[in-house]
């Protein structure tokens, strides 16, 4: 708490006026450099949090100290199946500089686990539906010493469709038939059988005398029940959640409290932990992207950048303006984040993962006052699931209306029936090794639907039966051939929303179309509009991402 | 709406071999030495004129490359082909494929071989497999040896697909959603035809049109 109260949170928004210098937006590999209208409120993040001076330190206190359960080294044993399972490449993003977290964990761990005699030990990368890790991104998120002396055979990924290495530990007591009721996402959609809830997960896990998970709680969504029982689960277990009626009745998903999703989590969460022994280590990382980079101007109000500033930034805006965008792609994803450890609790794991919480919202909640009738957001080059990769029509739609959407606590920061404006260059254009089965379900399936309840009942079974993405998924570093449809639904709940999305400066209105949504050629374009759609005097708020920042509704 | 099918290429996509692989376990397993001598000393000579008369046209190295099967009796040919497969093929199905194969069995794909290969050798993969129907080439036979002539059509490259469109209609087959998985370029058209198309290993050409379409790349390394 102390950390909180050394930062100036008294700033977080600005009011725009006539002086006021144009602002920063994100708009995939390029950064525009906008006037934005007198009275537009812009919201920034917070001031990263005092990193902790020892990360080393700090986690082998935690493991020492750990909140409702015994220390770790008293839960070690010569002899015992120790089991450790880690985050994927989705956290954090952008990557973090080296070493990344996960090694100082996973050393501090191992250390402890030699220390004790413990010889039984496999360390899964809990990728649930996501693609599976390449060798070389592995190594870098644990260090070379720890791959040589585990990958393959004792570090690798988890997999979702290992029929003989997945066990069903049961169901969950939640037959809510009003589910099945509900399973209509819009009217004249289709109407989706409930799925009950089955917790099946790894085999190594279950049948381990203790399983040591290690988190990095990015934003509030993440970690708590959700390490586990979903990032070690079945397909079959994974839907249980990620269905169109469960995920359009969360807002937000950033706010466990009002989220059917946690609520799911939570309760197979449950289960779980009344077969495993579990102990959770929760990692906090501030939201400092850019430390004293380069680009360390992006990471400041536009009014005070000094002039050596602006004329960095006007030479960065010219220079990605003439660079392919394959190689500012690349770029991109080569330069990591700055992010410090401010937090690292271990223990029980809900127990864990409130204090968890308390930090990730002390990082990024600002409080907010007023709706807004537009909402505008720059769409960056990343997103979860395109590390290494491109951002393709449906990954920036679940960035628009699935992730800056639901930054909010309360209610809503844009209005219902408000207009959000996205900036992004939309280019219909897709990652075949780590997203094939999303062209198959951008290109056939959107133009026929974009309902998700239709999409779910009559198109899921068959993705998920694909044999070709099955393999690619189990055997190459494909998303799970669902994967496309849960970043659909993942945006149900913004589309139901949100009145009108307009993209902006996007390569064609191809891609923007079969999304639903409209296009413009610029910002002052889809403002204008915006007005058609909202008041011909909308209040207008911009979300000053990145780092990430969530709206604390007044 | 009609079936789902599975079509697969065998030599590169399912299994390692190919038959160039198979001739010369034939070849080195005749009855009589001096044949098998002959034979094997005839291959090895000839294996240059095949790998260009391959990159020219598949079909035209098909069509010379069977002319080695002259003389041999069809009896032994069939129980060398039970024998190839338990030496050679088994060990050499690419686990991935086994797998796959498996998975549209049992969602009830409708999954056949279509080869450039010949019948008994591939009668006991199909077998093994579990695949519903196979299609390979055929050789003529006269006093119960072989001619040293296919069977025409010859089943390779364009032929494939043209087998592929008839047997589809014969038997309710929706092309737009069957899947079809190859690893030459010389069975593009085979490719092309479904709605799913999936490269296998991919050659050169293969692999840039499968980038060029999107297509998935399943990689056997």
């Amino acid at each position: 708490m102390r950390r909180l109260l050394e930062r100036d949170l008294t700033r977080q928004i600005d009011i725009l006026d006539e002086k006021s210098a144009p602002r920063i937006i994100h708009s995939g590999e390029d950064i525009l450099v906008e006037h934005l209208p007198a009275g537009t409120r812009v919201i920034y993040p917070n001031p990263p949090m005092r990193p902790l001076a020892n990360p080393r330190a700090a986690i082998r206190y935690a493991l020492n100290h750990p909140i409702d359960s015994d220390p770790l080294h008293a839960l070690l044993r010569p002899g015992m199946k120790l089991t450790i399972a880690m985050d994927d490449i989705s956290l954090p993003l952008p990557m973090m500089k080296t070493p990344d977290i996960r090694q100082l964990m996973l050393e501090a761990v191992l250390e402890m686990a030699a220390d004790y005699g413990v010889d039984d030990i496999e360390l899964i990368i809990a990728v649930s539906l996501h693609r599976h890790m390449h060798d070389f991104e592995v190594k870098r998120m644990v260090g070379e010493k720890i791959f040589n002396a585990y990958w393959p055979d004792k570090l690798y990924n988890h997999d979702a469709e290992d029929r003989e290495n997945i066990v069903s530990l049961g169901f969950t007591e939640h037959p809510d038939p009003s589910i099945a009721s509900d399973g209509r996402s819009e009217p004249g959609g289709e109407e989706v059988p409930h799925r009950r809830e089955e917790v099946a997960l790894n085999r190594r896990a279950v049948e381990s005398d203790l399983l040591v998970y290690l988190n990095i709680n990015l934003v509030p969504m993440d970690g708590g029940n959700k390490s586990v029982s979903v990032g070690l689960a079945s397909y079959e277990s994974v839907r249980a959640h990620h269905n169109s009626a469960t995920m359009v009745k969360c807002h937000s998903y950033m706010d466990p409290k009002s989220s059917a999703l946690a609520d799911s989590v939570d309760r197979m969460g449950k289960l779980t932990l009344s077969a495993l022994k579990i102990f959770q280590v929760e990692t906090c990382l501030n939201n400092d992207y850019f430390g004293d980079s380069p680009l360390a101007f992006l990471g400041k109000r536009e009014d005070e950048l000094t002039r050596l500033e602006r004329a960095a930034l006007d030479a960065t805006v010219w220079s990605l303006k003439k660079m392919p965008r394959e190689a500012k792609r690349r770029m991109f994803h080569a330069m990591p984040a700055n992010y410090g450890l401010v937090a690292v609790n271990a223990g029980e794991t809900n127990a864990v993962h409130q204090r968890t919480l308390d930090v990730n919202f002390g990082q990024y909640n600002v409080q907010v006052k007023g709706q807004a009738d537009v909402l505008v957001c720059g769409v960056p080059f990343i997103s979860p699931y395109n590390a290494n990769s491109i951002l393709n029509p449906i990954l920036v739609q679940v960035m628009g209306l699935g992730y800056f959407f639901n930054m909010y606590r309360g209610k809503p920061l844009l209005k219902k029936g408000g207009v959000l404006i996205l900036t992004h260059p939309m280019p219909d254009a897709f990652n075949a090794t780590h997203h094939p089965s999303y062209i198959e379900f951008f290109h056939r399936l959107l133009p026929e639907t974009t309902d998700s309840a239709t999409l779910e009942k009559r198109y899921e079974e068959e993705f998920a039966r694909n044999p070709t993405y099955i393999e690619m998924y189990r055997h190459g570093n494909a998303y799970h051939p669902v994967h496309p449809f849960y970043m659909w639904y993942w945006g149900e709940a913004g589309r139901q929303h949100v009145g009108k999305v307009i993209a902006v400066g996007t390569d064609d209105d191809f891609v923007p179309r079969t999304l639903g949504w409209a296009s413009a050629p610029d910002l002052t374009t889809a403002l204008d509009m915006a007005k058609d759609f909202t008041s011909p005097n909308p209040q207008i708020t911009m979300m000053h991402h990145p780092p990430i920042v969530i709206a604390e509704m007044e | 709406m009609g079936k789902i099918a599975a079509f697969f290429d065998v030599d590169g996509t399912l299994v390692k071999t190919n038959v160039i692989h198979a001739y010369a376990y034939y070849a080195v397993n005749l009855p009589s030495l001096s044949d098998r001598f002959t034979r094997a000393l005839r291959l090895a000579a000839a294996l240059p004129f095949y790998g260009l008369a391959e990159a020219v046209n598949r079909k035209t190295f098909n069509d010379l490359f069977y002319k080695n099967y002259e003389g041999i009796s069809e009896d032994r040919l069939i129980a060398l082909g039970e024998e190839l497969f338990d030496n050679v093929i088994r060990r050499s199905i690419f686990p991935k494929m086994k797998e796959l194969v498996a998975r549209g069995r049992e969602q009830g794909i409708h999954q056949v071989i279509v080869t450039g290969a010949l019948d008994f050798s591939m009668a006991p993969l199909a077998r093994y497999l579990g695949v519903d129907h196979m299609q390979a080439n055929q050789l003529e036979y006269r006093d119960g040896f072989a001619t040293g002539t296919v069977r025409h059509p010859l089943l390779a490259g364009p032929t494939k697909a043209h087998w592929i469109v008839k047997y589809a209609k014969e038997h309710d087959l929706a092309l737009d959603r069957s899947f079809a998985y190859a690893d030459s370029y010389s069975d593009y058209p085979m490719l092309s035809l479904v709605g799913r198309p999936c490269a296998v290993g991919p050659d050169r050409q293969l692999r840039a049109a499968a980038k060029a379409f999107d297509w998935p790349v399943l990689e056997m390394d």
